[in-house]
């Protein structure tokens, strides 16, 4: 049977290159954005609602420099991934063009996402 | 262990949602464009910090700018126009994530009780956070 087969952390060894990575990011950044947005979403409740210490000490943590570093990378990149996969699944065609088309992504990904963690670094940096 | 079986072709809720996934992922890199430009527009540039412009920009509610050097929040931040933006933001958000953790999770489920469960657990949380995220909305 061909379906009768253990995934789980053998996907890791699976060669499957620049695609893969980015299937696998994807997913990793699609949890991480429901996990932690819902869970500031709850906390801004708790905060807004009944002055929470508990929400508020989740919003500090959220709202904290190296926390948001990494909830614009996943924001971000899981923004620009999905729109490769609306534009490879609308021209089909252009799924020869893949590779190509992730190294696309990854440069429009840096310039983006640089320039943002770029000035929140220096703003923090000169602290204005 | 049993084998999965093949979807059918034709109208159902995997063909819905997968229509549904582009839409709303096209819908919320819109919204999210409007937020970035409105914010902007109400004179972003002087007044915010970079982190408080992105809070901004993908969910645009006045307590996401509450700590920045903003004179009057009223007039151009907290009104009707953003209270709807919010909302489609809510809904189109909340609904695209929790469809792709019910993609997720039965990506390690046959068809079963299990996986009836888990839509229902699914479902149920986001009706939850609906609630929720339209509560913060109207009460801020």
């Amino acid at each position: 049977m061909a379906l009768r087969r253990n995934v789980g952390l053998k996907g890791l060894k699976y060669r499957g290159g620049g695609p893969m990575l980015t299937w696998e990011l994807h997913r990793i950044s699609g949890i991480s954005i429901a996990v932690f947005i819902g869970l500031h979403v709850f906390a801004s409740f708790l905060m807004q609602q009944f002055g929470s210490d508990f929400g508020t000490t989740m919003n500090i943590v959220y709202e904290s420099l190296y926390f948001q570093i990494f909830i614009f990378f996943v924001v971000i990149w899981h923004g620009l991934n999905g729109l490769r996969i609306i534009i490879l699944d609308t021209w089909p065609r252009l799924i020869e063009y893949q590779h190509e088309v992730t190294w696309l992504q990854w440069v429009i990904f840096i310039v983006i996402y640089g320039l943002t963690v770029f000035i929140m670094v220096m703003r923090t940096i000169s602290g204005s | 262990m049993s084998t999965r079986t093949v979807v059918q072709v034709g109208f159902n809720l995997d063909f819905a949602m997968w229509i549904f996934t582009r839409i709303s992922g096209i819908t919320l890199i819109v919204l999210a464009i409007t937020g970035m430009v409105g914010a902007f527009w109400l004179g972003a540039r002087i007044q915010m910090d970079v982190a408080t412009l992105m809070r901004w920009t993908f969910f645009p509610n006045p307590n996401h700018v509450i700590n920045s050097d903003i004179p009057d929040l009223i007039p151009g931040w907290a009104n009707a126009y953003w209270q709807i933006m919010q909302m489609m933001i809510v809904f189109f958000g909340v609904t695209h994530g929790m469809n792709g953790l019910r993609v997720v999770i039965e990506d390690y489920l046959t068809e079963s009780w299990w996986r009836t469960f888990w839509r229902g657990l699914i479902f149920f949380l986001w009706l939850f956070m609906m609630i929720l995220a339209v509560y913060v909305i109207l009460a801020s």
